[in-house]
């Protein structure tokens, strides 16, 4: 059950500086373990981490294993109009979760 | 050293008392007040404690319906931030079933077998500390009271046993560490007084949830001692005797700690 917090201010002045904070939680598996008999056990990491603002690419990263199983992200960005942010995270076994929040610049 | 400085240094060794005692209400300190700016930080922010992404999923299964009963929480207690307003801060309380102390976790899941008729949580699951988060959450800012029922005073005065008991290869008991040297250092961690404000909490070191029970077992494992089951009587009896040492401190629950 993917759960997902996201920090975005409700709103800024147009121009100003905002920080977006994310935090996702996931079940990871690093993919260096074995079981009992001997086989390892398959990772399972989020690998994408992609924010969209009224549908155009601000800001994506790539996630390795080693970096945190839930991971936080945090990114700055420059208020330029009222819009929405689309946050999508994918990662291994067909993991998709997504999550929005709005902001008003005036 | 002159004859005379030897006499003086054994006689104020003898002057200090084998063990300091209790630390004084006024002396009490969190967890929270030994931690680095970052972990202090990381807490106060709800969308950076990673404790809250336990309490979100608490706050699904507080409306799921589960069980024969077919119920959920919220069917019979409402509102979580209404009902369970301060529950967290008087508990382990008294129940009158088993005529025992039980935690919140315990508590959990005597209302899921009596009142949902589902199967009880294993203990850590991530279920019954999503839950226990969720409630412990909505006690935050209040002051711990747990221990005061007249009727749980044997099982604090057993928890107070236990406190002081030395045991395990290194033959130490919880006070030798949180009583007598909480403002000193092990290697390069603070000692703490110990002191259960924010359970269940994100351990760093774990990278996950865990409750006061958990930690608990970290310590005992730590003095090389034989850890106490889940929910065995005497690791309730030290839950109690613990809340009731931080009586009057605030809770910040789900913490952040190292």
């Amino acid at each position: 059950m993917p759960a997902a917090l996201v920090n975005v201010p409700p709103k800024a002045r147009r121009g100003a500086v905002i920080e977006i904070k994310t935090l996702m939680s996931h079940v990871m598996e690093p993919g260096y373990r074995h079981t009992a008999a001997g086989e390892v056990v398959p990772r399972d990491i989020i690998t994408s981490f992609t924010c969209r603002f009224n549908g155009a690419e601000i800001f994506r990263a790539d996630l390795f294993p080693a970096i945190a199983a839930n991971p936080f992200l945090s990114f700055f960005t420059t208020a330029s109009e009222s819009g929405k942010f689309e946050f999508e995270w994918i990662g291994d076994n067909g993991f998709v979760a997504t999550a929005s929040a709005a902001i008003t610049v005036e | 050293m002159r004859p005379q400085a030897l006499l003086a240094a054994a006689l104020l060794g003898m002057a200090l008392p084998v063990l300091a005692g209790e630390i004084a209400p006024s002396g009490r300190r969190s967890g929270y007040d030994f931690m680095s700016a970052d972990s202090k930080a990381m807490q106060d922010d709800d969308t950076a404690n990673p404790a809250m992404l336990s309490v979100l999923e608490g706050e699904t299964l507080w409306t799921t319906k589960a069980g024969a009963a077919d119920k959920s929480c919220s069917d019979c207690h409402g509102a979580v931030d209404v009902s369970m307003k301060g529950v967290a801060a008087r508990y382990p309380a008294f129940s009158a079933a088993s005529a025992a102390p039980v935690d919140l976790g315990q508590r959990v899941n005597l209302c899921r077998r009596q009142h949902q008729e589902a199967d009880p949580f294993a203990p850590e699951s991530r279920e019954l500390l999503a839950l226990t988060a969720l409630i412990a959450k909505q006690s935050r800012g209040m002051p711990i009271t747990a221990g005061g029922d007249p009727r749980l005073a044997s099982s604090v005065a057993r928890g107070r046993e236990l406190f002081v008991q030395r045991q395990g290869q290194l033959n130490l008991a919880c006070a030798n560490c949180h009583d007598d040297n909480w403002d000193k250092h092990l290697a390069g961690s603070a000692i703490t007084q110990g002191q259960p404000t924010g359970y269940p909490i994100y351990r760093l070191e774990w990278q996950g949830m865990g409750s006061l029970q958990r930690r608990l077992r970290g310590c005992m494992t730590g003095i090389r001692a034989q850890a106490f089951d889940f929910d065995a009587p005497d690791m309730i009896a030290l839950e109690l005797y613990l809340m009731s040492r931080a009586h009057g401190m605030t809770m910040d629950a789900p913490a952040v700690r190292p």
